[in-house]
């Protein structure tokens, strides 16, 4: 069952947990051994990590894992999912389970403190809001007060949840459900006034789930920033490095201008920062303990950022906004790679 | 005086035998090892823990159980912010789960009585039904039971705003059915009072009536008096301080019901779920332990001049139960433990608090290691209760 999972979850960290430390192997080795990634991924939140049809994982957090498969292996298709709630991640990733998390998971102190995981960067940057359905008649946030408001547990959504509504002095009834299809289910179902996580979430939900979705309306607060990006294990950090660059590789790829369809172009460009990027020149990959073409397979094979936001988030109604490059007035500022 | 038989097989060379070839040596031998290895493997494996969670720089300790929980939770039987700390949010979780299994256990030995009676029934409809009932019930995934009411109770009624109105007060929405409250006014205190001292003085008349009729065989309305006393001593003080009642009324103000007692659909969901599934097993049992009763006992009985009540209470239950309350036990600890099942439907029991807990602070061993002394102390407490029970009501074989 489902829910036996976490303490199943719970047993291996302890089994994990109680090997000694000496067994701790390399996560750089143990994926090239068995050839493939072991992705912890969404349990299905359309943009961001969702089957498609056909059964293949698709969305921008899916990419992440692609980008790292292609620059390890060589082959972006060599990753394996495991859809995760929000309860169960974190022990995914400190039991040995996955090797990566990348599931819309906000990168906080506590987490990144005390959880025995290393957030290495940030896929999307985002904010918390809050659905309505249209005819509630209701405006902004402010006006929720009594209302009933169905959100996920394990998350720093309810954490906010409660912090919002007690600094403007409104009671709510929280509806504290862990499985996403059950929690959006009660939703659309009239149990709770108000659904409320991550604006993106919000969106993709409207979109993948409302039976119709112009009845419900995302009310125009943003309560909290939530930085969404992909985590590993704490103290592997050369593991940690190249997650790190893998995501930085997509969008310096975005910044050269380069893309899955013209990069081939470029293997002899004359400018020297694509040169890098390809493995023309420099010594890069071999730094990173992987092939000196892996930022050149990433973007052959995943594409860089705008590509994969493009696939993923514009079809959900999204704007780029702070999710666009630094030079072109957003967040996004990959470290030089030289 | 005992040991005289050995001493007397024993070769007399032998004073205190130290051999290997002493089995009484050799059997305590056998145990200090089993408990040294033992004893080394847990602390292998407790000391190999710590060590790897600190390497890995994950949290251990009790010490986030009086830091702020910022939880919400939805429902409580205590007053509960999310500005209280975790060891209170696991408080209202394990209240929750108490409230649930307790009358849970009451409701499903009532229905599994009666299922487990009326299986029995010479009425052939009535039969049938009831074999029906546990046929279907005992053989579908408790969950899908759950989640089945779960989804009536949330779309069979319609949203607050269009609730029905069955009677005045009383509201059924997508949120739940709504009832007015007592509320509770300055002289209940001695009403309860009153409540106690009764029940204590129909325990007294009932042991008074039982030595009576052992020394003098004359017998006493015990049942009617024990009703009046329980029932009567609190009505009349309720009389006597004027008989005030004010009831508190649900009414609707802007989301939702404001005032008045609620009954959550994840709350309803999950004890009808949990008390149709239990009282179909328990209606087997019943059903057994009935039918373990010899035919020719009823005869006998009757034929000594008992009425038909006192040869039920006297010579069949006796009998009965004894078949009946072992394995009724351990439905009893399946259905509080089933109880944990709440989190699939957002019931906020302790195994949904803790999990919360154990996510948001990211110590799951600990966390964990709550929930199971929760459950091992829940389930050992019922056990015990049961099996005092069990011994007080069993045949006392002379
Ligand atoms: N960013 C927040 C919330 C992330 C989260 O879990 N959001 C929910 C609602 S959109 C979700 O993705 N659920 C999907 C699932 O449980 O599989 C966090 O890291 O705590």
């Amino acid at each position: 069952m489902k829910y036996l999972g976490l303490v199943a979850a719970g047993a291996a960290l302890m089994i994990a947990t109680a090997a000694p430390a000496s067994a701790q192997q390399s996560t750089l080795d143990a994926v090239k051994a068995k050839d493939f990634v072991q992705c912890g991924v969404n349990t299905g939140l359309p943009g961001f990590s969702a089957p498609d049809s056909q059964g293949v994982w698709r969305g921008i957090d899916v990419d992440v894992c692609r980008a790292v498969a292609a620059a390890v292996l060589g082959d972006a298709n060599k990753v394996r999912f495991t859809p995760l709630t929000a309860q169960q991640r974190f022990t995914a990733l400190q039991s040995g389970e996955i090797d990566i998390l990348s599931r819309n998971t906000t990168w906080t102190l506590s987490r990144d403190a005390s959880l025995g995981i290393d957030f290495v960067g940030v896929n999307f940057y985002d904010g918390q809001g809050f659905m309505v359905p249209k005819k509630l008649g209701v405006k902004s946030a402010k006006e929720l007060n009594g209302a009933s408001v169905c959100v996920q547990p394990g998350t720093t959504t309810e954490l906010n949840l409660t912090d919002y509504f007690r600094a403007n002095n409104m009671e709510f009834t929280p509806v504290v459900i862990e499985l996403l299809a059950e929690v959006t289910g009660a939703y659309f179902a009239g149990r709770c006034d108000v659904y409320t996580t991550d604006v993106s979430g919000l969106a993709s939900t409207r979109m993948a789930q409302a039976p119709n979705p112009d009845d419900h309306v995302i009310l125009p607060e943003v309560i909290s920033k939530e930085p969404l990006g992909p985590s590993v294990r704490q103290g592997d950090d050369r593991w940690a490095d190249i997650v790190r660059w893998s995501l930085y590789a997509m969008l310096e790829a975005e910044e050269l201008g380069l893309t899955s369809k013209n990069i081939d172009e470029h293997l002899n460009s004359q400018n020297p920062s694509i040169q890098r990027f390809v493995g023309a020149t420099g010594d890069f990959g071999k730094m990173l303990g992987v092939d000196n073409k892996w930022a050149y397979n990433i973007v052959k094979q995943v594409g860089n950022y705008a590509e994969s936001y493009e696939r993923n988030i514009a079809p959900l109604g999204i704007e780029r906004g702070i999710n666009k490059l630094w030079r072109d007035g957003g967040l996004m500022y990959p470290m030089p790679i030289r | 005086m005992a040991s005289r038989p050995q001493t007397v097989r024993r070769p007399p060379t032998a004073g205190v035998n130290l051999s290997l070839n002493n089995p009484t040596v050799r059997a305590i031998l056998y145990q200090i090892v089993v408990v040294g290895a033992v004893g080394l493997v847990v602390w292998y494996l407790v000391s190999n823990t710590i060590e790897n969670l600190e390497t890995r720089r994950i949290a251990t300790g009790f010490g986030f159980l009086d830091r702020e929980a910022g939880l919400p939770i939805g429902e409580s039987v205590i007053p509960y912010s999310p500005a209280d700390t975790y060891a209170r949010a696991l408080f209202v979780g394990l209240l929750n789960t108490l409230r649930v299994a307790l009358i849970g256990i009451v409701l499903a030995t009532l229905l599994g009585t009666i299922v487990g009676i009326a299986r029995l029934s010479s009425n052939w409809l009535v039969a049938q039904t009831a074999r029906v009932y546990v046929e279907v019930l005992r053989n579908l995934p408790l969950l899908l039971q759950l989640l089945f009411w779960w989804t009536l109770f949330r779309d069979l009624f319609p949203g607050p705003r269009q609730a029905i109105t069955p009677l005045p007060g009383v509201f059924l929405s997508n949120r739940g059915v709504q009832l007015p409250a007592i509320l509770w006014q300055p002289g209940y205190g001695y009403v309860l009072g009153a409540f106690v001292i009764g029940v204590i003085a129909a325990v007294a008349v009932s042991r008074w009536a039982k030595r009576r009729q052992a020394s003098t065989g004359q017998q006493f309305p015990v049942l009617w008096v024990s009703l009046a006393l329980i029932l009567g001593v609190p009505g009349i003080t309720f009389m006597a301080i004027g008989a005030p009642f004010a009831l508190e009324q649900p009414e609707l103000r802007g989301f939702n019901f404001v005032g008045g007692v609620t009954l959550t659909p994840e709350f309803a969901a999950l004890l009808v779920g949990l008390v149709t599934y239990t009282a179909a097993f328990i209606a087997e049992i019943v059903r057994s332990g009935i039918l373990a009763v010899n035919q020719g006992q009823w005869e006998a009985a009757l034929a000594l001049g008992l009425r038909r009540g006192q040869v039920l209470r006297l010579v069949v239950l006796p009998q009965a139960l004894r078949v009946i309350v072992p394995p009724t036990t351990s439905q009893y600890l399946n259905l509080t433990k089933n109880s944990s099942l709440a989190v699939a439907i957002g019931y906020p029991d302790i195994v949904s608090v803790a999990n919360t807990m154990l996510n948001q602070t990211g110590q799951a061993i600990e966390g964990i290691a709550i929930i199971m002394a929760v459950y091992l102390t829940i389930s050992l407490s019922i056990s015990a209760f049961m099996n005092w029970y069990n011994r007080h009501i069993a045949l006392v074989e002379r």
